[in-house]
């Protein structure tokens, strides 16, 4: 806080703050500074203790100890609403937005301008305009929410806390959701609004973007403030070991591929979503032994219809799906499982774990009906137990063991345990589907190094991911999919990094080369 | 004394905290019936009764004698199998509101065995049984093959299924042109024939009116082989993921569909065994006023059991005694037969709302993932 300090007010401060839950302390004694017109990161691993300081700071949660003061001025009742009034604005990772109704609607929903008893939209509207133009927010008032992109409804979302008058925004992990190129134009908007003396505090965990966008950088590690440092001053390995407490490696270290015959194919392929709708439209590719072939694109261009119809999940309406050379285009789930195919989910508290069983049956959820786990249909406990001791010991799940719940996990060890299940059985084909999605830096680096592990072992890996930078370390072949369709297949390193962020976006392969020349 | 009547807290032994915090949610269902007891009390109380003598005569009802503790096992006996067909079924995620009609269903089957057949009873009560089981499971596959192929909610169609069998029942007993199951030799036509004393499940007399038949035995065994069923087996593990997590359960290779199938199937089996019980060791015959309302009963008796089948073997009895000591409650101190009703009432109000017990006794409330489940919403 030292070059940028000297001039600038501070607008909000935050001192000792601690909170504690049963059997945990989210927040340590952590003190932090926000300065007029800067943009402050928030670094840390799941669960280090991000997400409840921003909700106190928002009124959502009240400290045990500690003081907030805004410009100065102590904050006193805890509450979302003196937090709004005293300028305090947050954008939440998921939207807080009714897809029924206009932008105009959602931006002064619970804030409504009346005239003689009646909404004065065009009112509204006009102020939405003013903003929208003052910021560079593109957006148009009377859209409904559901026909806007993810993008815009970020913008949306902004645009709210501005109408209230925010001057502070919290942006909660905001490029989650986003393509790299609208990440690109969220970093501009953001450089807008502190340009124009708005004061954000940014919390993510993509090192990335941290330097690229933010002013100071604070690192939270189990509750605690472990590191406050500059752009100038840090790298992305530099923030990744204060995250983690240790050094990291950021590359996943492989060496070639050396691709075998090809394990799983598909041709023609298509296959409708839950709405009948076309999601999967006449995608082919194969997967050979001993590669990994990663799919691209941004969540919802079919990747997940894709996987659950490879899986025997969802029916094709034409095509076909050879897997080891047999048919599997109508095959039921269990017979493609036995055929050697793991599948890491990508909705991994949905469809890979039973967040009440304890991790004993989680352990044998696919496998559960074979030897040695039982013997016709008695089930052998001793048998099932061990398999679980088995998983936690080999994949450093930390648990307090194998007879807890599987909710009690944190959600990268949740991860960890699903892979090692995936990971126990013989197998021909592994697919996983975002499989570090939420979870922390070191259990990453451990899920990746296990999947090349896999791939030199001899199996076919395919990887879904909406992280790009998750693709980039870990294939060899690259399909982008756009709309349904598989709009290219490239060597991994064929492209750049934006090149593949074009196509994820929609431009042809052939523009995407123009237009990075 | 006096002293010990302040708050007792701060003498606690630092232990007891700790146990409570830990132990305590395991209670609730106890707390629940005392403090329904308790509201009870104050309702007889404020009626003008005296609660004491009717809690007393309620006691000794149940289980002051032998043949009182005779007529409680009996009288649990149906609620202690249904309230098993119910917990199955729950335990899948389905809300099987048709235990009654299946129940039913299964007393009928029973009965036209026992009425057409004769056989050495070492064949004939088995065989009854198994009739009874079938009919009931026949009956609930109805509603789960609908739900499994159409999605149709087993909540609507199981209700509408009760309807449809208690009226069949009706028009089979009272029919007289033509004659189907009804007794030629009953003028009321209230009634089938009974069944041969060779069906009759075999019994200990205890006075003129109390015969303590099998079912109890039945009912035990029962309760232990659905609880190993559940917990020990790879058909029990399929029931109770698709029912926790479809979704998982799909992507474990599990068919979803196959197994709404098989639960309703085996809860319906546990409801035709508790009718056919009845009929084998209680009525030998069903009659248009055959015994209503232990169906829907079973649903309380699974509910206070949190689904857990020993816990169901205390329920059911739990159940029975009441409504067994509620005729020796209501001679004591002339109180309706009614205050039972409203006791096992508020019991399921303080279960399903068991945060107004938890806060009454301090207990800590649910963590997130121990919520009992019940069913799923409506369409899931």
């Amino acid at each position: 806080m030292t070059q940028n300090g000297q001039d600038r007010p501070v607008v909000l401060e935050a001192r000792g703050i601690t909170k504690r839950f049963p059997g945990v302390v989210a927040n340590d004694n952590v003190s932090l500074k926000l300065l007029h017109g800067e943009v402050l990161a928030l670094l840390g691993e799941n669960g280090a203790g991000k997400s409840t300081l921003m909700n106190i700071l928002y009124g959502l949660y009240s400290q045990d100890e500690g003081e907030i003061f805004v410009n100065g001025a102590p904050l006193r009742v805890n509450s979302p609403h003196e937090s709004i009034e005293r300028g305090i604005g947050m954008v939440h990772q998921h939207f807080q937005l009714v897809p029924v109704m206009t932008v105009t609607e959602n931006v002064i929903l619970g804030n409504e301008v009346m005239r003689r008893g009646l909404l004065d939209r065009r009112q509204a509207g006009q102020r939405i305009r003013e903003i929208s133009q003052q910021y560079g927010l593109p957006v148009e008032p009377e859209a409904l929410i559901a026909d806007l992109d993810v993008g815009a409804q970020q913008r949306v979302e902004i645009i709210k806390a501005l109408y209230r008058n925010a001057d502070i925004l919290i942006l909660d992990e905001p490029t989650a959701v986003l393509t790299p190129q609208e990440a690109d134009d969220l970093v501009r908007v953001m450089r807008t609004l502190t340009a124009q003396g708005k004061s954000l505090i940014f919390i993510t965990h993509k090192l990335r973007e941290v330097l690229e966008v933010a002013d100071r950088i604070m690192v939270l590690r189990g509750g605690r403030v472990v590191g406050e440092t500059t752009p100038a001053e840090a790298t992305e390995a530099s923030l990744a070991s204060l995250m983690v407490g240790r050094t990291v490696l950021l590359r996943v270290d492989k060496e070639a591929a050396r691709p075998g015959a090809p394990v799983l194919e598909v041709r023609n392929l298509q296959v409708r979503d839950d709405r009948q709708l076309m999601a999967v439209n006449d995608v082919s590719f194969e997967v050979h032994a001993g590669e990994i072939l990663g799919i691209a694109g941004v969540q919802g261009n079919g990747q997940t219809e894709l996987v659950q119809a490879v899986n025997g999940l969802r029916s094709a309406v034409a095509g076909s799906i050879r897997i080891a050379g047999q048919d599997v285009t109508l095959a039921s789930s269990r017979t493609v499982s036995e055929l050697g195919v793991a599948h890491i989910p990508e909705d991994r508290q949905r469809d890979g774990i039973i967040a009440s069983y304890p991790l004993t049956d989680n352990g044998v959820l696919e496998y559960y009906y074979r030897e040695p786990f039982a013997r016709g249909i008695v089930r052998n406990e001793q048998e099932v137990t061990k398999h679980a001791q088995d998983l936690v010991t080999r994949f450093d799940v930390r648990t307090p063991g194998v007879h807890v719940s599987a909710s009690s996990l944190s959600g990268g060890n949740q991860q960890k345990f699903i892979v090692a299940r995936e990971f126990s059985h013989p197998l021909k084909l592994l697919i996983a589907a975002q499989p570090t999605r939420g979870i922390d830096v070191g259990s990453i680096e451990f899920i990746h190094n296990q999947i090349v592990h896999k791939r030199d072992e001899g199996v076919a890996v395919l990887v879904v991911s909406a992280e790009l930078d998750e693709i980039l370390a870990l294939s060899d072949r690259i399909a982008v999919m756009y709309h349904g369709r598989v709009v290219a297949i490239v060597n991994n390193g064929d492209l750049s990094r934006e090149q593949l962020g074009l196509l994820m976006a929609g431009v042809s392969l052939t523009e995407a080369m123009v237009l990075q020349q | 004394m006096a002293v010990e009547g302040r708050t007792p807290e701060p003498a606690q032994p630092a232990g007891f905290r700790a146990f409570w915090a830990r132990y305590s949610p395991l209670f609730v269902p106890i707390l629940a019936v005392i403090t329904a007891l308790i509201v009870g009390a104050v309702i007889i109380g404020m009626t003008g009764g005296d609660w004491l003598a009717a809690y007393i005569g309620l006691w000794q009802g149940a289980f002051g004698s032998p043949r009182a503790l005779a007529n409680t096992v009996i009288r649990s006996t149906p609620y202690i199998i249904c309230g098993l067909a119910v917990a199955l079924a729950f335990k899948s995620g389905l809300f099987n509101i048709g235990a009654e009609g299946q129940l039913y269903a299964g007393a009928m089957c029973a009965v036209v065995i026992g009425t057409t057949l004769q056989l050495p009873p070492i064949f004939h009560i088995p065989m009854g049984i198994v009739a009874g089981a079938v009919g009931g499971a026949a009956w609930a596959a109805i509603a789960g093959i609908l739900k499994a192929r159409t999605g149709a909610h087993e909540v609507i169609n199981t209700i509408m299924l009760n309807y449809i069998a208690l009226r069949l029942t009706d028009w089979l007993i009272r029919s007289r042109q033509p004659l189907l199951l009804g007794d030629p030799l009953d003028t009321s036509s209230s009634r089938t024939p009974f069944i041969a004393e060779s069906m009759r499940l075999p019994n200990i007399r205890l006075g003129e009116t109390t015969a303590l038949h099998a079912g109890i035995l039945m009912a035990i065994i029962l309760v232990f082989v659905v609880a190993w069923f559940l917990n020990r087996t790879t058909i029990g593990f399929e029931l109770r993921t698709s029912g926790t997590n479809p979704n998982a359960a799909k992507y474990a290779g599990i068919s979803v569909p196959k197994t709404i199938v098989l639960a309703m199937v085996l809860s319906g089996s546990l409801a035709g065994l508790a009718g056919a019980g009845e009929v084998m060791g209680v009525r030998y015959a069903v009659s248009t006023d055959f015994i209503s309302g232990v169906g829907f009963d079973a649903i309380a008796v699974a509910l206070l059991a949190r689904s857990n089948p020993i816990g169901i073997l205390f329920s059911g009895l739990l159940w029975g005694a009441l409504l067994t000591g509620a005729r020796l409650m209501q001679v004591r101190a002339g109180i309706s037969i009614d205050v039972i009703r409203i006791i096992q009432a508020l019991i399921i109000m303080f279960i399903a709302a068991d945060q107004i017990v938890r806060w009454l006794y301090r207990i800590p409330q649910r963590k997130p993932g121990e919520e009992v489940l019940i069913s799923k919403g409506w369409g899931g």
